[in-house]
């Protein structure tokens, strides 16, 4: 085993298995904690996005990328930059809406549900749905309500993940009474 | 790789995702609730160490003895679960083992010093129990704690229990 080796490239890289394996304990404990699927799911986009919430801030600061000019641009980032630095995977872009106000992450392989399988009475989790709200928490931040669902689920048989991402619209910046 | 922000933030939303469903079950907290919560997180983290160690000790040689464990524990283990290697390791050599690490990675965003020490115990529990989950599949069972006087740095007690 090459021990010591890549490890002074980069500090803020991790062993990946703790982040999933300790992903996996925590969608165990929801399933305990709550009655159906629903509501773990819900929960988990919850987390999500506290999590995402916060994680623009990190996000902005480390990659600095400046304003986007577009949805499109957007997608790019998210894709390209986000997922590769936080995740080390990068998803394709697709199924662009006609109106350019829609789009799909292909996630080829989804490191959250590594060593993972869904016993069949939990045919309705969506396992990696704290991702959803990641993103949903990260963009309100800046500005762009968006919806976002996973369309498609490996871990449940389908070919690809695919998260799908649709543009509500812009929130305005309000300022608080008295204040200007 | 994932990123280690992102497991921060995870762990954080994980303690208090079970701080707070204690309390909205149970209203108002008493010092067996927390310990309640502890030991859950406690729990969680035991079963996440014994995957850990298991795909971390594929290409390892088997080891010899106890100590042999221990600074496998405090080099590699630490440096791939917690970043960096442990600063100390001490023993009585009867089987209680302290581990320091003056920078532990889950309390770098608390300030330093003291102002928030009595936070520190349900933001350790989680990593007592990957440290006693992996011990416990390379065949030792123990207790694990950790205490705090003075953020960032960390002593670990590890207990192992003689069968």
């Amino acid at each position: 085993m090459s021990r010591q080796s890549n490890r002074t490239t980069d500090s803020k890289k991790m062993n990946s298995e703790l982040f999933t394996l300790t992903y996996g304990a925590l969608v165990t404990q929801l399933c305990k904690d709550y009655e159906n699927d629903e509501e773990v799911n819900k929960q988990l986009d919850k987390m999500g996005y506290n999590i995402g919430v916060r994680l623009i801030e990190d996000f902005l600061a480390r990659s600095s990328i400046g304003r986007c000019q577009d949805f499109r641009e957007t997608a790019d980032v998210i894709a390209k930059v986000a997922f590769k630095m936080y995740l080390g995977i990068t998803p394709s872009v697709t199924n662009w809406s006609p109106g350019g106000d829609e789009f799909s992450l292909i996630l080829e392989n989804n490191p959250l549900a590594d060593f993972v399988e869904l016993p069949d009475n939990h045919s309705t989790l969506i396992y990696s749905n704290l991702l959803c709200g990641i993103l949903r928490g990260a963009l309100e931040m800046v500005q762009m309500a968006v919806d976002v669902k996973f369309a498609q689920d490996s871990l449940r048989g389908d070919n690809v993940t695919e998260i799908r991402m649709k543009f509500i619209k812009r929130i305005e910046e309000n300022l608080p009474a008295g204040e200007e | 790789m994932a990123d280690e922000s992102l497991f921060e933030f995870l762990h954080m939303e994980i303690v208090s995702h079970i701080f707070n469903e204690q309390q909205s079950s149970k209203g108002e907290m008493d010092n067996k609730d927390r310990a309640a919560c502890i030991s859950l997180l406690e729990a969680m983290g035991f079963r996440v160490g014994q995957g850990l160690i298991e795909r971390l000790t594929r290409d390892t040689p088997s080891f010899k003895d106890e100590l042999d464990i221990m600074k496998f524990i405090c080099k590699d283990f630490w440096t791939k679960v917690f970043r960096r290697q442990v600063d100390n390791l001490r023993t009585n050599h009867q089987g209680t083992y302290v581990l320091q690490d003056n920078k532990f990675a889950l309390l770098t965003q608390f300030s330093s010093g003291k102002q928030y020490l009595d936070q520190a115990p349900k933001y350790l529990a989680f990593s007592c129990g990957v440290v006693r989950g992996a011990l416990s599949n390379l065949g030792l069972e123990s207790v694990v704690t950790a205490e705090v006087s003075i953020m960032p740095s960390c002593k670990f007690q590890v207990v192992i229990q003689k069968l």
